[in-house]
Order: C-alpha cells, then sequence, then structure tokens
C-alpha cells in the first residue's frame, strides 16, 4: 500500500513546477494590484493637499495594529511549512489554526474601522462624501476598493488555509508531500506584501 | 534522481530565521510609523515606500523562500517587478509634464 503510494507520487509529482505556478498566478495578483497603485499615484500626484486630509480621517492605531497582525500570520504560516518538513504534524496543524485566527482578526478590526467610517457617513457615494473635494472622494473610493479588494483576499486565505489544515489532518499533506501548503503560503505572504504597501500609502499620509 | 532529492531539502529553514525575520518586519513598521510623524517634504513618500520595499525583500526571499529556490524563480520575479516598474515610470514620464499648473 504505502509502497504502491510512494511510487505514484514519483512518477506525478513536480513539486518546482507547481509552485512556479502558483508564483505565475500570483504575478497576475501583481497586475491587477498594481493597476490600482498605479491609480493611486497617479491621483495621489494631482490631488496632494486632498489626499493629506483625508488620510487624517483614517485611523493609524488600528492601521497599526493589524500590520502587526498580518505579519504575525504570515510568521505563523511560514513556520507551519517548517514544521511539517520536520514531521511535526500536530505543531503544523497548530500553527495553521494561529494563522486563520490571526487572519480573522485582522477581518473583525477591518469591520469595526469600516463600520466607524459608515457611521460617520463616510461611504462610496453618501451624501457627507459628495460634499467633500473631488480629491477626498478620489481617495476614500481607493482606500474601499483596495482594502476591500485586499479584504476579499485575506477570506480567500482563510478558506484556502483552513483546507490546507485538513489536508494536513488526513496526511493528505505530509512531511515529505507538502507542495499544496507552500502554495497556500506563497498566496498568503503575496497578500501580505500587498497590506505592506497599503498600509503606509494610505494611513500614514504627512 | 539526485535532483530529486534536492527538491524536497532545498527549503528546510530553521525557526530561528523566520523569527528573526519577523522581528525585523514588526521594527521596520515601527519605524515606518515613528518616521512618519516627522516631514521629510517631498522625501516622506520615498521613505515609505523603501521602508516598504525593504519589507518586501524580506517576505519574497525568506518566507517565500526565493533565496532557496532555483534562479528561474527569481529572474521571474525580478523580470515581473520590472515590468510593474516600467510602466510607473512610464506613466510619470508623462504625468509629470501635464499636471505642472
Amino acid at each position: 500500500m504505502s509502497v504502491q503510494h510512494s511510487a505514484a507520487a514519483h512518477i506525478h509529482r513536480d513539486d518546482v513546477a507547481s509552485r512556479m505556478g502558483m508564483w505565475l498566478f500570483l504575478f497576475t495578483e501583481l497586475l491587477l494590484f498594481g493597476g490600482m497603485f498605479i491609480l493611486y499615484s497617479v491621483y495621489r500626484f494631482t490631488h496632494p493637499n486632498e489626499f493629506h486630509l483625508a488620510a487624517k480621517e483614517l485611523n493609524t492605531v488600528i492601521g497599526t495594529f493589524n500590520t502587526a497582525i498580518l505579519l504575525t500570520s504570515s510568521l505563523t504560516m511560514a513556520l507551519s511549512i517548517a514544521a511539517i518538513q520536520r514531521k511535526q504534524k500536530s505543531l503544523s496543524i497548530i500553527f495553521q489554526l494561529l494563522t486563520i485566527v490571526l487572519a480573522l482578526g485582522f477581518m473583525v478590526n477591518k469591520y469595526f474601522e469600516w463600520g466607524a467610517k459608515f457611521h460617520h457617513g463616510i461611504y462610496p457615494g453618501s451624501d457627507t462624501l459628495l460634499s467633500k473635494p473631488s480629491g477626498e472622494i478620489l481617495f476614500f473610493g481607493l482606500y474601499y476598493v483596495m482594502t476591500g479588494l485586499h479584504g476579499l483576499h485575506v477570506i480567500i486565505g482563510v478558506v484556502i488555509i483552513a483546507f490546507m489544515t485538513a489536508f494536513t489532518m488526513k496526511d493528505v499533506i505530509t512531511h515529505d508531500n507538502y507542495v499544496k501548503l507552500e502554495a497556500a503560503g506563497l498566496y498568503w505572504h503575496l497578500v501580505d506584501i500587498i497590506w505592506i504597501f497599503l498600509f503606509p500609502l494610505f494611513y500614514l499620509i504627512t | 534522481m539526485d535532483n530529486h532529492s534536492e527538491q524536497h531539502t532545498q527549503h528546510s529553514h530553521g525557526y530561528g530565521i523566520y523569527v528573526l525575520v519577523w522581528l525585523a518586519l514588526m521594527a521596520l513598521t515601527g519605524i515606518t510609523v515613528a518616521v512618519a510623524g516627522i516631514n521629510f517634504g517631498k522625501l516622506t513618500v520615498a521613505t515609505a515606500l523603501t521602508i516598504a520595499t525593504i519589507k518586501t525583500y524580506l517576505v519574497l526571499t525568506i518566507f517565500m523562500h526565493l533565496r532557496s529556490e532555483s534562479r528561474i524563480f527569481r529572474v521571474f520575479v525580478g523580470v515581473a517587478l520590472l515590468f510593474l516598474l516600467i510602466s510607473f515610470i512610464l506613466l510619470f514620464t508623462d504625468y509629470s509634464f501635464i499636471v505642472r499648473n
């Protein structure tokens, strides 16, 4: 049984190609977010003062806290792969679950952050927002689209990592076959990198 | 055959390096926030982006294993980033002249 299994695995597996495939997908994500960063840079260039004023409305404390949460979740994700490589299955599962908990914590913060904005009447199409100068409307438009799309990626990441945890429990992901977990990790780190740029560009404009 | 055994072992980083990178990322975040209060004029954005780039480099090389991945991965990532950079540069060679009011 186990002999058969490993024989099949050696015929059909190419981990390097699997990872390369994941990287190619990440490049399409780079195009998606890169386009938005280009849009952001042009509008910030044409409306510097209004972007500065609008950014003051954002909560730097929540932003910093969320940055710390996401960076830590990237660490636990990397550690879960290191653990599975060392045949420490339970430890890997714990690290994956920690990653999910941190990601959900990020989304809870996002909920309160957006909730506060909505409470102050700042949401796309609101009268309060539309009465502001055009540069501030553009800023909040970009803020909602870019952090919203990033948040969607976080939610998708949670679902993917949850599948990986189930795979690890069922021994689909093992110490000598963990390329799925690596691919999930690559995706998760990309989400982290995007936030690394979103954070200073939206929360820290001086 | 030799190649096959290699592909399973090349990623074995220790736990320590990940924790170190995490500490560096947290410290750099702290620096970004602290520095944002200081007005360097036009250099403020450049400072924030420089720190973000350093953080990205750490995530790419260590967390995403590019350091131990075969060379072609680094070439691919480099080309992808280069084309994004070209898009920004071409756009701003245009915009920096248009928006001079």
